[in-house]
């Protein structure tokens, strides 16, 4: 059924109090640009979409969706989004999340709602920093990082969310940048009509607690020609302003190459296979870094997977009522060893 | 059948024990069941160690089973045992303070080992002796010498003869109390029947052989105890566990919300969770979660999404689950907490029972943060107050947490099968469409519940969340004459409970010398305490709550009239502290124990006896 919405339909009363300059706009309007073409594709009507979040700037994103919105606590809402889920598998449920809210206290959650492969789409905003309680360095700052927390900077490694999502054998991963606005719209696309659990990281930059974090890269729109390479799948894997680069597979490692130099040709560089169901390779793209390679966007992974766990839960339900002797309460309580005074 | 020696008893308590492998609680189980099936009143109670095998031999490592088994209704397990069955040393010399003093003792002859002597303990190679049991009537009969003769020709291995000693002990109780076998053989059949029948066979074969023994030698009184005058109806053996479990089905079915639980495993409270997951057949949805804090996230998700939803979990998951619980009073959302309570704090004792989680229960959250707090009183009435508990949640729009114990939760008792027409309909504020003028999330009803208007209903779209809501439209607000006002309604919603809860029922006079104040699942043990004490002609009554907060209505006016009343709980005087605090200048007079066991019969006397003559 077409509905035929516009982002108008989706945007709520509330004023939108993310500082000025902030990534997080861009979101709120990647996703109000996807939702009429989610709700097209997959025949949602407005009613089903429900937006559920934990504790950070992030998390705030719900009072500005005109949908079902629950602002939970802090880290916990990818389990409250798989209880919605499992409740009512017909609605679009959404995960809005942070590195701080996902990756650090709510860490557990986020890795077995994955293994789960709960129907959930969640967007990781990344801005490898605590914003909300103005600055200290989050699971995702990198290493020596000089924050309120850190003023000698941090000894401790960061987490990349990609590997962690592929490493719990998540069946989907995307990433983008949140000025790459129709970039992410097309991740958070993919990612609904993705059967089971979607991330989309979102490299978002905090411009009062982390300005340019992601710039070295992602700066500007030249930059990101050269320095981050978009995938898509069956397309070969090239970047670059003359997209003259190339990723190939050597030595068990991946390499950065230009075709038609030190007698690298088009036939070397790889075909980016997002369905296959071995990490291997999914799990290096994710895991690439600036300035040894390019930093990997758009859909990294995107694995069919039969085992989707709110749909099993609904299905075995079924599956046992239409087997079985008791059909209500009273023959509950009235089966097993039962005797008469 | 040996009829030459044959005596009546109104009361038989049994203990069985021996090593936490020694298969206690499976014997243990058939007798109360094959007891429950004669008519007897029933009451048991399992005491098993922590570890699930724990060494070999040692007193630490003893699991027993108790039950308590009569001519009347029995409402609590018994304090001291009429029969011991001691599978080892150990178990002996365990059990050694709980035998009445013309206790019968059966201890396996064959396990007096130099060796089993030394683990439990003995300096000498005489329990008896060094236990004091020479006026005792202990029988020594070679229990697994003779398992092992009796099942020779079963094929079966060593191992797996030995282990049917249990089944010998059980026929020999069997003949004791003159029960029938078909129970425990049917049992047994269909418990073997896939897996190995040859099992089932040797386990039947071990009872009758127990029996016959038992009637030849003559070392066994035989006993006979009536069946107890109990109303007429259908009755089932239930435990605490399974009849919360089926009180939330049950209230699904009344309300017409799909049951959903998260959890997260924890004893005691476990087997609620192992019960609801069975049910898929009544539309129950079970998420084993990772951890307690994912078990109460995703209730409340679900809770969000229109179903009734359930958590289950023990004291230190409940501290776990205290900020999801606040989340859960802020976004005003229908949902039960159970807790069935074990020794703490911390890890504690997680076998045992207690009752010290009431002011966590009441008060355990940041803010101002009223919560509804139920306790259940028996195995069966679980089913009861589970059931009114998910009640209270939807129709009052509320977190409501269920207290229960491991004592109540492991225990079981013959339970008179209620009928689902005599339950209430449960009619939670469910809103379908938006009325004129818009849905305001925070519009409340005369219970001051608000409605419920979850995800996929049209026109209905609204955001809720751990921040202060607007009175009204339920946008965020941080103005200060709102909050205030937002949290005294949060608090007077969970006052009015007190309308649609019943009065405080008092069992005794209005005018007796001493009121017995208790709650939750000590009920069977005060209720037997006062009733014979009534009986012996004292003046004394007991008030026995099962609804916490709000308290019934009427709960100041009978605590005042008692000029002496004393309150007693298995905890450090946690009920006591909460009616001072909520009825000022009250004097009360506390009983506590926290041993993580429940009270005796003999000690609750003794107190009631002391203040009485006071």
């Amino acid at each position: 059924m077409e509905y035929k919405y516009t982002p108008a339909d989706f945007k709520s009363d509330q004023e939108v109090r993310w500082c000025p300059g902030c990534g997080d706009h861009a979101i709120l309007n990647a996703v109000q640009r996807a939702l009429p073409e989610i709700a097209d594709a997959l025949d949602i009507p407005h009613h089903k979409f429900t937006f559920v979040s934990g504790i950070g700037c992030s998390s705030r994103f719900i009072y500005y969706m005109r949908t079902f919105g629950f602002h939970t606590i802090h880290g916990r809402a990818n389990a409250v989004a798989t209880g919605v889920k499992v409740a009512n598998p017909d609605l679009s449920v959404w995960v809005m999340t942070g590195d701080g809210d996902s990756l650090a206290i709510g860490g557990n959650h986020f890795i077995h709602a994955i293994r789960r492969n709960v129907n959930l789409n969640v967007v990781l905003f990344n801005n490898e920093i605590y914003g909300l309680t103005k600055g200290q360095y989050s699971p995702t700052s990198k290493l020596g990082k000089v924050t309120k927390t850190s003023p000698y900077g941090t000894v401790e490694k960061p987490f990349n969310p990609g590997e962690l999502v592929i490493g719990a054998r998540g069946t989907f991963f995307a990433r983008s940048v949140d000025m790459e606005v129709m970039l992410t719209k097309e991740c958070l696309v993919e990612g609904a009509k993705h059967d089971g659990m979607s991330v989309t990281e979102v490299l978002q930059n905090c411009v009062i607690f982390n300005d340019k974090t992601h710039a070295l890269f992602a700066g500007d729109k030249a930059t990101r020609a050269e320095h981050t390479i978009t995938l898509r799948h069956g397309e070969k894997m090239l970047f670059g302003a003359e997209r003259n680069k190339g990723l190939v597979f050597e030595n068990m490692r991946l390499k950065v190459v230009t075709v038609g130099e030190d007698g690298y040709t088009m036939d070397d560089v790889l075909t980016h296979d997002a369905h296959t169901e071995d990490t291997t390779l999914h799990s290096m793209l994710a895991a690439m870094k600036y300035p040894e390679y390019p930093v990997a966007l758009g859909v990294i992974r995107s694995v069919k997977d039969a085992a989707v766990y709110d749909q099993k839960v609904a299905a075995q339900v079924e599956e046992v009522r239409s087997a079985s002797k008791i059909k209500c309460v009273d023959d509950l309580l009235r089966s097993g060893e039962t005797w008469e005074i | 059948m040996n009829n030459l020696n044959i005596r009546t008893a109104e009361d038989v308590v049994i203990r069985f024990s021996g090593d936490s492998g020694d298969g206690m609680q499976l014997t243990g189980t058939l007798f109360s069941d094959t007891s429950a099936l004669l008519g007897n009143g029933i009451s048991t109670f399992p005491d098993y160690p922590a570890e699930i095998r724990a060494p070999q031999g040692t007193v630490a490592g003893v699991s027993g089973f108790q039950v308590h088994f009569g001519s009347h209704p029995v409402d609590n397990p018994g304090d001291y045992c009429d029969v011991l069955v001691a599978m080892n040393p150990a178990a002996l010399k365990a059990n050694r303070r709980w035998l009445k003093h013309s206790a019968t003792v059966i201890l396996d002859g064959d396990s007096l080992t130099e060796e089993n002597l030394r683990r439990a303990g003995f300096a000498t190679e005489d329990p008896i002796a060094e236990l004091g049991l020479e006026e005792y009537n202990v029988v020594m009969p070679a229990i697994t010498s003779m398992t092992r003769e009796a099942l020779a020709a079963t094929g079966l291995d060593h191992k797996s003869i030995v282990k049917c000693k249990n089944m010998f002990a059980l026929g020999i109780c069997f003949f004791m109390f003159d029960r029938p076998e078909e129970h425990a053989k049917s049992y047994l059949t269909s418990k073997f029947a896939k897996k190995n029948p040859v099992i089932a066979e040797a386990n039947i074969l071990a009872i009758e052989a127990g029996y016959n023994y038992a009637a030849n030698t003559h070392s066994f009184a035989n006993t006979y105890v009536a069946p107890a005058h109990l109303e007429k109806g259908i009755y089932r053996s239930i435990n605490g566990n399974v009849a919360t479990a089926w009180g939330f089905i049950a209230a699904s079915e009344k309300s017409g919300r799909p049951l959903f639980c998260g959890s997260y495993p924890i004893t005691p409270a476990t087997v609620i969770l192992e019960e609801l997951a069975k049910h898929k057949e009544l539309g129950v949805k079970t998420v084993q979660a990772e951890d307690e804090i994912a078990g109460i996230c995703t209730s409340i998700g679900a809770a969000f999404a229109g179903n009734l939803a359930v958590t289950t979990t023990s004291g230190p998951g409940l501290s776990l689950k205290s900020e999801a619980l606040g989340l859960a009073v802020m976004a005003e959302l229908p949902l039960v907490v159970v807790d069935v309570q074990r020794g703490g704090p911390s890890t504690g004792l997680p076998t045992k029972t207690e009752q010290s989680d009431l002011m966590q229960a009441l008060y355990g959250r940041n803010g101002e943060c009223p919560a509804v707090v139920v306790a259940a009183s028996s195995p069966s009435d679980c089913f009861h107050y589970a059931f009114t508990a998910a009640k209270i949640a939807m129709e009052h729009m509320t977190p409501v947490v269920l207290l229960t114990d491991g004592f109540i939760a492991n225990g079981s008792e013959p339970w008179r099968i209620p009928s689902m027409c005599d339950y209430p309909e449960i009619v939670p504020p469910i809103v379908e469409e938006a009325p004129e003028g818009g849905f305001m999330p925070y519009a409340r009803n005369e219970k001051l519940a608000r409605g419920w208007a979850f995800p996929g209903k049209k026109g209905l779209e609204h955001r809720i969340g751990g921040l202060e809501k607007d009175a009204l439209r339920g946008s965020i607000s941080h103005d200060p004459a709102n909050h205030q006002k937002m949290v005294r309604t949060r608090a007077e919603k969970v006052a009015r409970v007190a309308d649609y809860i019943p009065e405080q029922e008092l069992f005794g006079a209005e005018d007796a010398d001493l009121l017995v104040v208790g709650w939750g699942g000590t009920r069977g043990h005060l209720h037997t305490a006062v009733e014979q004490l009534q009986r012996e002609g004292r003046s004394i009554a007991l008030a026995h709550f099962n609804y916490i907060n709000p308290l019934p209505r009427n709960a100041e006016q009978l605590l005042r009239s008692f000029s002496k009343v004393v309150v007693c709980e298995l905890n450090e005087g946690q009920f006591a502290s909460y009616l001072r605090q909520e009825f000022e200048g009250l004097h009360l007079e506390q009983f506590n124990k926290t041993e993580g066991q429940p009270f005796t019969i003999v000690e609750l006397k003794d107190k009631f006896n002391e203040l009485l003559n006071k």
